[in-house]
Protein backbone atom coordinates (compact mmCIF):
# COMPACT_ATOMS: atom_id res chain seq x y z
CA UNK A 1 0.00 0.00 0.00
CA UNK A 2 1.31 3.42 -0.86
CA UNK A 3 1.06 6.37 1.44
CA UNK A 4 -1.51 8.70 -0.17
CA UNK A 5 -0.15 11.85 1.51
CA UNK A 6 1.83 14.05 0.38
CA UNK A 7 3.88 12.73 -2.48
CA UNK A 8 6.27 15.67 -2.65
CA UNK A 9 9.02 16.38 -0.17
CA UNK A 10 9.39 19.28 2.19
CA UNK A 11 10.28 22.85 1.32
CA UNK A 12 13.96 23.68 1.02
CA UNK A 13 15.17 24.94 4.39
CA UNK A 14 15.45 28.70 4.72
CA UNK A 15 18.96 30.12 4.59
CA UNK A 16 18.74 32.08 7.81
CA UNK A 17 22.14 33.72 7.28
CA UNK A 18 20.76 35.27 4.09
CA UNK A 19 17.59 36.57 5.76
CA UNK A 20 17.90 39.20 8.48
CA UNK A 21 18.28 37.72 11.98
CA UNK A 22 15.41 38.20 14.45
CA UNK A 23 17.63 40.28 16.73
CA UNK A 24 19.26 43.15 14.86
CA UNK A 25 19.89 45.92 17.43
CA UNK A 26 20.56 48.62 14.79
CA UNK A 27 16.82 48.32 14.16
CA UNK A 28 15.63 49.04 17.68
CA UNK A 29 12.12 47.63 17.31
CA UNK A 30 13.63 44.15 16.87
CA UNK A 31 15.26 44.13 20.30
CA UNK A 32 12.18 43.18 22.33
CA UNK A 33 10.36 41.41 19.51
CA UNK A 34 12.98 38.80 18.67
CA UNK A 35 12.62 35.26 20.01
CA UNK A 36 15.79 34.22 21.84
CA UNK A 37 15.23 30.50 22.15
CA UNK A 38 16.20 28.27 19.22
CA UNK A 39 13.54 27.71 16.58
CA UNK A 40 12.26 24.12 16.51
CA UNK A 41 13.19 22.58 13.14
CA UNK A 42 10.29 20.89 11.42
CA UNK A 43 10.23 19.19 8.03
CA UNK A 44 7.13 20.34 6.18
CA UNK A 45 3.93 18.48 6.99
CA UNK A 46 0.61 18.79 5.19
CA UNK A 47 -0.05 21.90 7.30
CA UNK A 48 2.99 23.68 5.85
CA UNK A 49 2.67 22.40 2.27
CA UNK A 50 -0.93 23.46 1.71
CA UNK A 51 -2.44 26.94 1.31
CA UNK A 52 -5.68 28.48 0.10
CA UNK A 53 -6.16 29.39 -3.54
CA UNK A 54 -7.17 32.92 -4.41
CA UNK A 55 -9.33 33.03 -7.51
CA UNK A 56 -9.31 35.75 -10.15
CA UNK A 57 -12.88 36.52 -9.05
CA UNK A 58 -11.58 37.76 -5.70
CA UNK A 59 -9.51 40.49 -7.39
CA UNK A 60 -11.11 43.68 -8.70
CA UNK A 61 -10.11 45.19 -12.08
CA UNK A 62 -8.40 48.23 -10.49
CA UNK A 63 -6.77 46.39 -7.61
CA UNK A 64 -3.32 46.55 -9.24
CA UNK A 65 -3.69 50.19 -10.31
CA UNK A 66 -2.84 52.41 -7.36
CA UNK A 67 -3.20 55.50 -9.56
CA UNK A 68 -6.91 54.75 -9.96
CA UNK A 69 -8.02 52.45 -7.14
CA UNK A 70 -8.47 55.21 -4.55
CA UNK A 71 -8.86 58.23 -6.83
CA UNK A 72 -11.56 60.65 -5.65
CA UNK A 73 -11.40 63.48 -8.16
CA UNK A 74 -8.21 62.99 -10.16
CA UNK A 75 -4.87 61.24 -10.26
CA UNK A 76 -2.52 61.17 -7.27
CA UNK A 77 0.50 63.47 -7.27
CA UNK A 78 3.90 61.94 -7.99
CA UNK A 79 6.01 60.32 -10.70
CA UNK A 80 3.96 57.68 -12.51
CA UNK A 81 5.60 54.25 -12.56
CA UNK A 82 4.96 50.63 -13.45
CA UNK A 83 6.42 48.01 -11.13
CA UNK A 84 6.59 44.59 -12.70
CA UNK A 85 8.51 41.36 -12.40
CA UNK A 86 8.49 37.63 -12.20
CA UNK A 87 7.91 35.35 -9.25
CA UNK A 88 9.88 32.09 -9.32
CA UNK A 89 10.77 29.40 -6.84
CA UNK A 90 14.32 28.40 -5.95
CA UNK A 91 14.26 25.83 -8.77
CA UNK A 92 13.54 28.60 -11.28
CA UNK A 93 9.94 27.52 -11.88
CA UNK A 94 7.39 30.32 -12.30
CA UNK A 95 4.98 30.59 -9.36
CA UNK A 96 1.55 30.92 -10.95
CA UNK A 97 -1.58 32.31 -9.34
CA UNK A 98 0.34 33.70 -6.36
CA UNK A 99 -1.31 36.55 -4.47
CA UNK A 100 0.96 39.62 -4.55
CA UNK A 101 -0.10 42.46 -2.25
CA UNK A 102 1.68 45.80 -1.92
CA UNK A 103 1.46 48.90 0.25
CA UNK A 104 3.39 52.14 0.21
CA UNK A 105 3.57 55.78 1.25
CA UNK A 106 2.48 58.55 -1.11
CA UNK A 107 4.86 60.82 -3.06
CA UNK A 108 5.45 62.93 0.07
CA UNK A 109 6.37 59.90 2.20
CA UNK A 110 3.06 59.84 4.06
CA UNK A 111 1.13 56.62 4.72
CA UNK A 112 -2.64 56.53 4.89
CA UNK A 113 -2.94 54.78 8.26
CA UNK A 114 -4.84 55.48 11.48
CA UNK A 115 -1.58 55.45 13.50
CA UNK A 116 0.54 57.61 11.14
CA UNK A 117 1.57 61.06 12.42
CA UNK A 118 4.14 62.36 9.90
CA UNK A 119 3.51 66.00 8.93
CA UNK A 120 3.67 65.40 5.15
CA UNK A 121 0.28 65.83 3.48
CA UNK A 122 -2.12 63.03 2.63
CA UNK A 123 -3.06 62.80 -1.02
CA UNK A 124 -6.85 62.62 -1.38
CA UNK A 125 -6.42 60.48 -4.49
CA UNK A 126 -4.00 57.95 -3.11
CA UNK A 127 -4.72 54.99 -0.80
CA UNK A 128 -1.46 53.09 -1.15
CA UNK A 129 -2.56 49.48 -1.36
CA UNK A 130 -2.80 47.10 -4.29
CA UNK A 131 -2.99 43.43 -5.13
CA UNK A 132 -2.85 41.07 -8.07
CA UNK A 133 -2.32 37.41 -9.00
CA UNK A 134 0.72 36.24 -10.96
CA UNK A 135 -0.06 35.00 -14.47
CA UNK A 136 0.96 31.67 -16.03
CA UNK A 137 4.55 32.89 -16.42
CA UNK A 138 4.70 34.07 -12.81
CA UNK A 139 4.56 37.67 -13.98
CA UNK A 140 2.81 40.54 -12.15
CA UNK A 141 2.43 44.27 -12.78
CA UNK A 142 1.28 47.27 -10.73
CA UNK A 143 0.78 50.88 -11.76
CA UNK A 144 1.46 53.39 -9.02
CA UNK A 145 3.34 56.56 -8.14
CA UNK A 146 6.85 56.72 -6.76
CA UNK A 147 6.73 56.75 -2.95
CA UNK A 148 8.75 59.35 -1.07
CA UNK A 149 11.36 58.78 1.66
CA UNK A 150 10.31 59.64 5.21
CA UNK A 151 11.81 60.04 8.69
CA UNK A 152 11.15 57.45 11.39
CA UNK A 153 11.94 57.16 15.08
CA UNK A 154 14.94 54.87 15.42
CA UNK A 155 18.14 56.89 15.53
CA UNK A 156 17.95 60.67 15.95
CA UNK A 157 17.80 61.22 12.18
CA UNK A 158 16.90 58.03 10.33
CA UNK A 159 15.10 58.15 6.98
CA UNK A 160 13.64 55.23 5.10
CA UNK A 161 14.64 54.95 1.45
CA UNK A 162 11.67 55.11 -0.90
CA UNK A 163 10.19 51.60 -0.85
CA UNK A 164 7.19 49.43 -1.63
CA UNK A 165 6.19 46.63 0.75
CA UNK A 166 5.48 43.28 -0.94
CA UNK A 167 3.56 40.35 0.53
CA UNK A 168 3.81 37.05 -1.38
CA UNK A 169 1.42 34.12 -1.01
CA UNK A 170 2.44 31.03 -2.97
CA UNK A 171 0.97 27.52 -3.01
CA UNK A 172 2.40 26.48 0.40
CA UNK A 173 1.69 28.32 3.67
CA UNK A 174 5.34 28.04 4.71
CA UNK A 175 6.41 29.96 1.60
CA UNK A 176 4.77 33.10 3.02
CA UNK A 177 7.09 36.05 2.66
CA UNK A 178 7.00 39.79 3.20
CA UNK A 179 9.76 42.01 1.88
CA UNK A 180 10.45 45.54 0.61
CA UNK A 181 11.46 46.78 -2.81
CA UNK A 182 13.89 49.69 -3.11
CA UNK A 183 14.68 51.89 -6.10
CA UNK A 184 17.96 51.92 -8.00
CA UNK A 185 20.17 54.88 -7.15
CA UNK A 186 18.52 55.87 -3.85
CA UNK A 187 21.30 57.19 -1.56
CA UNK A 188 19.26 56.27 1.53
CA UNK A 189 19.57 52.53 0.89
CA UNK A 190 23.03 51.99 2.44
CA UNK A 191 22.12 54.27 5.37
CA UNK A 192 18.94 52.46 6.38
CA UNK A 193 18.98 50.37 9.60
CA UNK A 194 16.15 48.18 8.30
CA UNK A 195 17.97 47.45 5.03
CA UNK A 196 21.09 46.76 7.10
CA UNK A 197 19.39 44.08 9.19
CA UNK A 198 20.49 41.97 6.19
CA UNK A 199 24.22 41.29 6.40
CA UNK A 200 24.85 39.87 2.92
CA UNK A 201 25.30 42.71 0.37
CA UNK A 202 24.17 40.35 -2.39
CA UNK A 203 20.87 39.71 -0.59
CA UNK A 204 20.36 43.48 -0.30
CA UNK A 205 21.16 44.12 -3.96
CA UNK A 206 18.34 41.76 -4.93
CA UNK A 207 15.86 44.04 -3.16
CA UNK A 208 16.86 47.00 -5.33
CA UNK A 209 14.77 47.29 -8.49
CA UNK A 210 16.51 48.68 -11.58
CA UNK A 211 14.94 51.21 -13.90
CA UNK A 212 13.57 49.20 -16.84
CA UNK A 213 13.46 51.46 -19.88
CA UNK A 214 12.20 48.64 -22.11
CA UNK A 215 9.00 48.36 -20.07
CA UNK A 216 8.58 52.11 -19.75
CA UNK A 217 5.48 53.59 -21.43
CA UNK A 218 6.72 56.51 -23.58
CA UNK A 219 5.19 59.85 -22.55
CA UNK A 220 3.30 58.14 -19.73
CA UNK A 221 5.19 56.32 -16.98
CA UNK A 222 8.60 54.85 -16.21
CA UNK A 223 9.04 51.21 -15.19
CA UNK A 224 11.00 49.37 -12.50
CA UNK A 225 11.57 45.63 -12.57
CA UNK A 226 11.46 43.61 -9.38
CA UNK A 227 11.82 39.82 -9.60
CA UNK A 228 11.28 37.70 -6.50
CA UNK A 229 11.95 34.14 -5.41
CA UNK A 230 9.98 31.89 -3.06
CA UNK A 231 11.21 28.72 -1.38
CA UNK A 232 11.43 25.62 -3.58
CA UNK A 233 10.30 22.13 -2.70
CA UNK A 234 12.15 18.83 -2.68
CA UNK A 235 11.02 16.39 -5.33
CA UNK A 236 10.96 12.72 -4.44
CA UNK A 237 12.07 10.83 -7.54
CA UNK A 238 11.76 7.50 -5.74
CA UNK A 239 8.45 7.10 -4.01
CA UNK A 240 8.68 5.78 -0.47
CA UNK A 241 7.03 2.47 0.14
CA UNK A 242 5.08 2.08 3.31
CA UNK A 243 6.59 -0.40 5.74
CA UNK A 244 5.79 -4.02 4.96
CA UNK A 245 4.72 -3.29 1.40
CA UNK B 1 36.41 23.36 -10.81
CA UNK B 2 32.96 21.88 -10.71
CA UNK B 3 29.66 22.61 -12.38
CA UNK B 4 27.57 25.29 -10.73
CA UNK B 5 24.30 24.51 -8.97
CA UNK B 6 21.79 26.89 -10.50
CA UNK B 7 19.29 27.19 -7.65
CA UNK B 8 17.98 30.69 -7.09
CA UNK B 9 18.14 32.32 -3.67
CA UNK B 10 14.89 33.03 -1.83
CA UNK B 11 14.21 36.78 -1.71
CA UNK B 12 15.40 38.13 1.63
CA UNK B 13 12.69 39.16 4.07
CA UNK B 14 12.16 42.67 5.40
CA UNK B 15 9.90 43.68 8.26
CA UNK B 16 6.23 44.29 7.50
CA UNK B 17 6.58 47.52 9.50
CA UNK B 18 3.88 49.24 11.56
CA UNK B 19 1.56 49.89 8.62
CA UNK B 20 1.12 46.33 7.36
CA UNK B 21 -2.64 46.84 7.60
CA UNK B 22 -2.71 49.22 4.64
CA UNK B 23 -1.84 46.36 2.33
CA UNK B 24 -3.26 43.33 4.10
CA UNK B 25 -6.26 44.49 6.18
CA UNK B 26 -7.00 47.98 4.77
CA UNK B 27 -10.05 48.62 6.95
CA UNK B 28 -7.94 48.31 10.10
CA UNK B 29 -5.67 51.04 8.71
CA UNK B 30 -8.74 53.24 8.26
CA UNK B 31 -8.96 52.89 4.49
CA UNK B 32 -12.52 52.90 3.25
CA UNK B 33 -12.16 50.47 0.38
CA UNK B 34 -10.73 49.88 -2.11
CA UNK B 35 -11.61 46.22 -1.49
CA UNK B 36 -15.24 45.20 -0.95
CA UNK B 37 -14.23 42.66 1.71
CA UNK B 38 -11.32 42.50 4.08
CA UNK B 39 -9.04 39.67 2.89
CA UNK B 40 -9.21 36.67 5.21
CA UNK B 41 -12.13 38.00 7.22
CA UNK B 42 -14.01 34.69 7.39
CA UNK B 43 -12.10 31.49 8.15
CA UNK B 44 -15.16 29.28 8.51
CA UNK B 45 -18.56 30.45 7.24
CA UNK B 46 -21.83 30.02 9.16
CA UNK B 47 -22.58 26.76 7.28
CA UNK B 48 -19.32 25.14 8.36
CA UNK B 49 -19.52 21.79 10.15
CA UNK B 50 -17.88 21.40 13.53
CA UNK B 51 -17.58 23.08 16.89
CA UNK B 52 -17.61 26.89 16.76
CA UNK B 53 -14.73 28.35 18.72
CA UNK B 54 -13.38 31.79 19.61
CA UNK B 55 -9.73 32.15 20.56
CA UNK B 56 -8.76 35.29 22.42
CA UNK B 57 -5.28 36.38 23.31
CA UNK B 58 -2.67 39.09 23.41
CA UNK B 59 0.65 39.29 21.61
CA UNK B 60 3.38 40.34 24.07
CA UNK B 61 6.96 41.53 23.64
CA UNK B 62 10.00 40.74 25.79
CA UNK B 63 8.95 43.33 28.37
CA UNK B 64 5.41 42.03 28.61
CA UNK B 65 4.00 44.96 26.65
CA UNK B 66 1.26 44.33 24.11
CA UNK B 67 2.29 44.40 20.45
CA UNK B 68 -0.34 46.64 18.88
CA UNK B 69 0.74 46.66 15.27
CA UNK B 70 0.92 42.96 14.43
CA UNK B 71 -0.88 40.84 11.91
CA UNK B 72 -1.52 37.15 12.46
CA UNK B 73 -2.40 34.79 9.64
CA UNK B 74 -4.24 31.58 10.42
CA UNK B 75 -4.29 28.39 8.35
CA UNK B 76 -6.26 25.33 9.40
CA UNK B 77 -8.08 22.21 8.27
CA UNK B 78 -11.85 21.63 8.43
CA UNK B 79 -13.61 19.58 11.14
CA UNK B 80 -12.60 16.37 9.36
CA UNK B 81 -8.95 17.41 9.19
CA UNK B 82 -8.96 18.19 5.45
CA UNK B 83 -7.38 21.34 4.02
CA UNK B 84 -9.28 23.35 1.44
CA UNK B 85 -6.21 23.35 -0.79
CA UNK B 86 -5.40 21.66 -4.10
CA UNK B 87 -2.28 20.32 -2.40
CA UNK B 88 -4.36 18.21 -0.03
CA UNK B 89 -5.18 15.09 -2.10
CA UNK B 90 -8.48 14.85 -0.22
CA UNK B 91 -9.61 18.39 -1.13
CA UNK B 92 -12.70 17.21 -3.03
CA UNK B 93 -14.20 15.91 0.23
CA UNK B 94 -13.43 19.07 2.22
CA UNK B 95 -16.11 21.25 3.76
CA UNK B 96 -16.62 24.06 1.19
CA UNK B 97 -17.77 26.41 3.97
CA UNK B 98 -14.28 26.28 5.50
CA UNK B 99 -11.85 28.49 3.59
CA UNK B 100 -9.38 27.70 6.35
CA UNK B 101 -7.32 30.85 6.05
CA UNK B 102 -7.75 34.18 7.76
CA UNK B 103 -6.10 37.35 8.93
CA UNK B 104 -6.39 38.88 12.36
CA UNK B 105 -4.83 42.20 13.34
CA UNK B 106 -3.94 42.83 16.96
CA UNK B 107 -5.97 45.74 18.32
CA UNK B 108 -4.25 49.09 17.61
CA UNK B 109 -4.91 50.19 21.21
CA UNK B 110 -4.72 47.01 23.31
CA UNK B 111 -2.77 44.42 21.29
CA UNK B 112 -5.56 41.88 21.86
CA UNK B 113 -6.72 39.58 19.08
CA UNK B 114 -9.60 37.20 18.51
CA UNK B 115 -9.93 34.32 16.06
CA UNK B 116 -13.46 33.13 15.21
CA UNK B 117 -13.53 29.75 13.51
CA UNK B 118 -14.34 26.07 13.96
CA UNK B 119 -12.16 23.54 15.71
CA UNK B 120 -10.19 21.61 13.07
CA UNK B 121 -9.98 17.83 13.03
CA UNK B 122 -6.77 15.82 13.36
CA UNK B 123 -4.54 15.92 10.28
CA UNK B 124 -2.37 13.12 8.83
CA UNK B 125 1.25 13.64 9.85
CA UNK B 126 4.54 12.21 8.62
CA UNK B 127 5.23 8.47 8.73
CA UNK B 128 1.63 7.47 9.40
CA UNK B 129 1.34 9.57 12.53
CA UNK B 130 -1.63 11.81 13.24
CA UNK B 131 -1.26 15.45 14.17
CA UNK B 132 -3.59 16.71 16.88
CA UNK B 133 -6.08 19.46 15.94
CA UNK B 134 -4.11 22.66 15.44
CA UNK B 135 -4.00 26.05 13.74
CA UNK B 136 -0.85 27.19 11.95
CA UNK B 137 -0.06 30.83 12.74
CA UNK B 138 2.24 33.25 10.96
CA UNK B 139 3.05 36.51 12.71
CA UNK B 140 4.44 39.74 11.25
CA UNK B 141 4.87 43.21 12.76
CA UNK B 142 7.22 46.13 13.11
CA UNK B 143 10.42 44.74 14.63
CA UNK B 144 9.86 41.22 13.26
CA UNK B 145 12.42 40.81 10.50
CA UNK B 146 11.17 37.46 9.18
CA UNK B 147 7.62 36.23 9.79
CA UNK B 148 7.34 33.90 12.79
CA UNK B 149 5.69 30.49 12.45
CA UNK B 150 3.99 28.79 15.35
CA UNK B 151 1.07 26.45 16.03
CA UNK B 152 -1.92 26.63 18.31
CA UNK B 153 -3.02 23.31 19.85
CA UNK B 154 -5.91 22.75 22.23
CA UNK B 155 -5.16 21.85 25.88
CA UNK B 156 -8.41 19.85 26.03
CA UNK B 157 -7.16 17.39 23.36
CA UNK B 158 -4.80 15.69 25.76
CA UNK B 159 -4.64 12.23 24.17
CA UNK B 160 -4.23 13.61 20.64
CA UNK B 161 -1.56 16.05 21.82
CA UNK B 162 0.34 13.18 23.47
CA UNK B 163 0.57 11.41 20.11
CA UNK B 164 1.39 14.53 18.06
CA UNK B 165 4.73 14.21 16.21
CA UNK B 166 5.35 17.97 16.10
CA UNK B 167 4.73 18.60 19.80
CA UNK B 168 7.07 15.66 20.45
CA UNK B 169 9.90 17.64 18.82
CA UNK B 170 9.51 20.48 21.32
CA UNK B 171 12.08 20.04 24.07
CA UNK B 172 12.18 20.33 26.97
CA UNK B 173 8.56 19.10 27.16
CA UNK B 174 7.77 21.96 29.54
CA UNK B 175 7.85 24.37 26.58
CA UNK B 176 4.93 22.57 24.87
CA UNK B 177 2.50 24.41 27.13
CA UNK B 178 3.25 27.65 25.23
CA UNK B 179 1.44 26.10 22.24
CA UNK B 180 -1.73 25.10 24.11
CA UNK B 181 -4.90 27.19 24.05
CA UNK B 182 -6.86 26.78 27.28
CA UNK B 183 -10.60 26.35 27.32
CA UNK B 184 -12.52 29.02 29.20
CA UNK B 185 -16.05 27.68 28.94
CA UNK B 186 -18.72 28.26 26.33
CA UNK B 187 -21.08 31.09 25.49
CA UNK B 188 -23.93 31.11 22.96
CA UNK B 189 -22.79 27.79 21.50
CA UNK B 190 -19.21 28.99 21.04
CA UNK B 191 -16.37 27.39 22.98
CA UNK B 192 -13.90 29.98 24.14
CA UNK B 193 -10.15 29.55 24.41
CA UNK B 194 -7.30 31.69 25.69
CA UNK B 195 -3.98 31.82 23.83
CA UNK B 196 -1.34 34.47 24.53
CA UNK B 197 1.75 34.68 22.35
CA UNK B 198 5.05 35.77 23.91
CA UNK B 199 7.71 36.86 21.44
CA UNK B 200 10.52 36.76 23.97
CA UNK B 201 11.33 35.97 27.58
CA UNK B 202 10.94 33.18 30.07
CA UNK B 203 7.67 31.80 28.70
CA UNK B 204 8.62 32.55 25.10
CA UNK B 205 6.25 30.85 22.66
CA UNK B 206 7.78 28.04 20.63
CA UNK B 207 8.45 29.12 17.04
CA UNK B 208 9.25 26.75 14.21
CA UNK B 209 11.79 26.69 11.42
CA UNK B 210 9.38 24.96 9.07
Amino acid sequence: MRNALPVQGGLYPRDRDWHPPAYAPGYKSSVLRSPQKPLVALDSTLSELTAPVFGQDSIGPLDNDLIRNYAADGDPIGPRILVHGKLQDEDGRPVRGALVEIWQANAGGRYRHASEKYIAALDPNFGGCGRTLTDDDGHYVFRTIMPGPYPWPNGPNDWRPAHIHFSLFGPAFSQRLITQMYFEGDPHIPLCPIVNTISDPEAISRLVAPLDMKATEPMDCRAYRFDMVLRGQRQTPFENRAEGA
Amino acid sequence: MTQKLDYLKETASQTAGPYVHIGLTPRVAGLDGPYPEEPGEIIAGPEAEGERIRIEGTLLDGQGDAVRDALIEVWQADAKGIYNSPRDPRQESCDPAVFGWGRVATDLKTGAFAIDTIKPGPVPGPKETTMAPHLSLWIVARGINLGLSTRLYFADEEAANQADPVLAKVLPPGRRGTLLAKQEGAQDGVTRYRFDIRLQGEDETVFFDC
